[in-house]
C-alpha cells in the first residue's frame, strides 16, 4: 500500500468512525425510548438511499479527466475540510462547545420521550429521526469516500475503510448499549480536518497545473505542516482570548 | 419554499457551510495557481499559503 493509499484509508476510516458514532447516538436514543424495529427500518432505508447516491455519483466522478477531477475534488475537499478544521480549531481553543455524545444522547432521548405517540405498531417518529440521522451523517462519509476514492481510482479501498469503521463502531455500540462518549471524537475530527485540507491542497494544486517538488512525497510535508499550523492557530486563539486549555480538548 | 429550493439550500449548507468566504477564497487561490502554472512558473506554494491565510481569517472572524 502506497503512502497516498494509506492516507486515503486513514482519512476515510477516521471520518467514517466519527460520523458513525454520531449516527449511533441518534439511533440508540430513539431505539431505547421509542421503537427498535422502526429505528432499525430507518437505518436500513438510509443505508439504501446512501448506496443509491454512491452508485449514481461514483461512476460519473471517475469518468472525468484526471486534471478536471483533481481540481474539482481538490476544491471540494478544501472547502469541506476547512469547515471541519475551523470547527475543530475553535473547539480546541475553547471558543466552541466540545461535541459530547452523552449530552447529545440525553437531548435526543428527552425529545423522543416528549414527542407524541401514534399508538402501537410502526413508530413514524423513530423511523424519521433514525433515517435522517443516518442519512445526514452518512452523506458526509459518502462524499469523502467518493472524492478520495475517485481521485485515487480506488473507491473500493475507500469503501472498505468506511465499512470497517462502521462495523467497529456498530459492534462497540451493540456491546456497550450506550453512546460512545469515550471515543476521542473531537481529536478525531481535528485529524480528519487536517487530512481533508492536506489532500485538498495537494490535489487542488496538481489539478490547477502545479507540480509538487518530490511528487507524492510532498504530502509527507503538507500533512504535518497543516497539523502544526492548525495547532499554532489554536494557541494563537487561546492567547487572543486568554482562555485556559479546555479539559479533554482536541488539540 | 419548494422542494427544489430546499434541496439547493441544503446542498449549499452541506458544501459551503458557515463561511462562504472560505469557498470563494479557495476558488480564487486555485485560479491564481492555474494562472501562475500556465505561465510556466512554480505555483505549488500558492495553495498552502492561501489555505493558511483563509483559515486564520475565518477563525478571526468566528472568534470576534
Amino acid at each position: 500500500m502506497s503512502g497516498t493509499e494509506l492516507g486515503l484509508a486513514i482519512s476515510v476510516f477516521l471520518a467514517c468512525a466519527v460520523e458513525a458514532v454520531e449516527a449511533l447516538t441518534i439511533v440508540l436514543a430513539v431505539g431505547i425510548t421509542r421503537s427498535w424495529r422502526s429505528a432499525l427500518i430507518g437505518v436500513a432505508a438510509a443505508i439504501a438511499a446512501l448506496a443509491v447516491i454512491v452508485a449514481a455519483l461514483g461512476p460519473a466522478l471517475t469518468a472525468l479527466p484526471i486534471n478536471a477531477l483533481r481540481v474539482v475534488v481538490g476544491a471540494l475537499l478544501l472547502i469541506f475540510g476547512l469547515q471541519w478544521l475551523r470547527k475543530a480549531v475553535l473547539r480546541a481553543a475553547g471558543l466552541k462547545a466540545i461535541h459530547d455524545e452523552a449530552q447529545a444522547f440525553t437531548a435526543e432521548t428527552d425529545a423522543a420521550r416528549a414527542a407524541a405517540r401514534a399508538g402501537a405498531g410502526f413508530d413514524g417518529y423513530a423511523f424519521t429521526i433514525s433515517f435522517k440521522g443516518v442519512l445526514l451523517e452518512g452523506l458526509e462519509v459518502a462524499f469523502i469516500v467518493l472524492t478520495f476514492g475517485a481521485n485515487q481510482h480506488d473507491i473500493g479501498l475507500a469503501a472498505i475503510a468506511a465499512g470497517v469503521a462502521v462495523l467497529a463502531v456498530t459492534a462497540t455500540g451493540v456491546a456497550v448499549r450506550a453512546p460512545l462518549a469515550r471515543v476521542p471524537e473531537n481529536a478525531m475530527k481535528f485529524c480528519v480536518g487536517v487530512m481533508l485540507t492536506s489532500f485538498g491542497i495537494f490535489w487542488g494544486a496538481e489539478g490547477a497545473g502545479a507540480s509538487w517538488p518530490g511528487g507524492d512525497a510532498a504530502l509527507l510535508v503538507i500533512i504535518p505542516g497543516v497539523l502544526v499550523a492548525s495547532l499554532g492557530l489554536v494557541q494563537w486563539l487561546r492567547r487572543q482570548h486568554a482562555i485556559a486549555p479546555a479539559v479533554g480538548s482536541s488539540a | 419554499m419548494s422542494w427544489l429550493t430546499r434541496a439547493a439550500h441544503a446542498a449549499w449548507e452541506f458544501v459551503v457551510g458557515d463561511d462562504p468566504a472560505i469557498a470563494l477564497g479557495v476558488v480564487v487561490a486555485l485560479g491564481v495557481t492555474a494562472a501562475i502554472a500556465s505561465a510556466g512558473a512554480a505555483a505549488w506554494w500558492v495553495m498552502p499559503l492561501a489555505v493558511l491565510a483563509l483559515l486564520a481569517l475565518s477563525l478571526r472572524r468566528a472568534a470576534r
